[in-house]
């Protein structure tokens, strides 16, 4: 199981900041370790965020993205006290879902 | 696994080797999500590829979107990227590095009051155009781009 997510819900004005750090290696497939063998691609694969009970974001990621990927999202409308769900999946089938609520 | 889905990359098209794999029970989605991975797209090795798997091969210029990125990087395996878009009812925005392996690194929707806008962390293999892909609700694409150096790439190993 991955580590969870590093997740801030912050309300400025009528808009939520969202930001996320996610653990995870993000590994491309294309890189090669020590002994010269590839290293087997992982990678985050899909994303969504719910705020509030409703699917405010939803996403697919391939290799380009760094490894422990940090998004950022704005949410208007949304308000303190909103609950904000976190969901990733990988191609190795893993994933993780954390939540936070948003701070006014 | 890698020889088998290229098999089936060749004989059926990606959705029916998504299909097919899940069939065969080597992919085990354990939650049905609402769109399948668009593993055509994602796995393209270059732009155009890329592009025509999102359904984004006629997208005309449009300087609505806002593309943040540093100049110069020191660090290809850390660029952050600020993306916006200002054109009306976008629904969806791509990123894509042109120079990297598989450029495309992600396409998120939006919905329910979230702003067109995202701000992610690209991987970047050597100086490259960062290119960004909206989609408005009416099913048209625009794209813009912004050249980002990159003086220690991040994809080697």
């Amino acid at each position: 199981m991955a580590d969870p997510m590093k997740i801030r819900a912050q309300m400025k004005g009528d808009t939520a900041d969202i930001r996320v750090l996610m653990s995870h290696a993000m590994e491309t497939g294309q890189r090669k370790d020590n002994a010269g063998n590839t290293v087997p691609a992982h990678y985050i694969q899909s994303i969504t965020i719910d705020v509030g009970g409703k699917r405010v974001i939803q996403g697919q990621t391939g290799t380009s993205v760094s490894r422990n990927p940090v998004f950022g999202f704005r949410v208007k409308g949304a308000k303190a006290g909103d609950k904000v769900v976190i969901h990733w999946e990988d191609n190795k089938g893993d994933k993780r879902t954390d939540e936070t609520t948003v701070a006014g | 696994m890698d020889a088998l889905r290229r098999t089936l990359l060749k004989g059926a098209g990606a959705t029916g080797a998504i299909a097919a794999a899940m069939a065969a029970g080597v992919l085990t989605p354990s939650r049905v999500l609402a769109a399948d991975y668009n593993r055509a797209a994602f796995e393209a090795k270059d732009m155009a590829g890329a592009l025509k798997n999102i359904g984004a091969a006629g997208a005309a210029d449009n300087s609505g979107i806002v593309i943040k990125a540093p100049d110069i990087a020191e660090n290809g395996a850390v660029v952050p990227v600020d993306v916006a878009s200002n054109i009306a009812n976008t629904v969806s925005l791509a990123v894509l590095v042109d120079k990297n392996p598989l450029p495309l690194s992600s396409a998120f929707d939006f919905a329910n009051g979230a702003l067109p806008e995202m701000a992610l962390r690209l991987k970047m293999g050597q100086t490259s155009l960062v290119e960004v892909v909206a989609k408005t609700a009416d099913g048209k694409y625009y794209r813009a781009k912004k050249e980002v150096k990159v003086t220690v790439g991040g994809c080697g190993g």
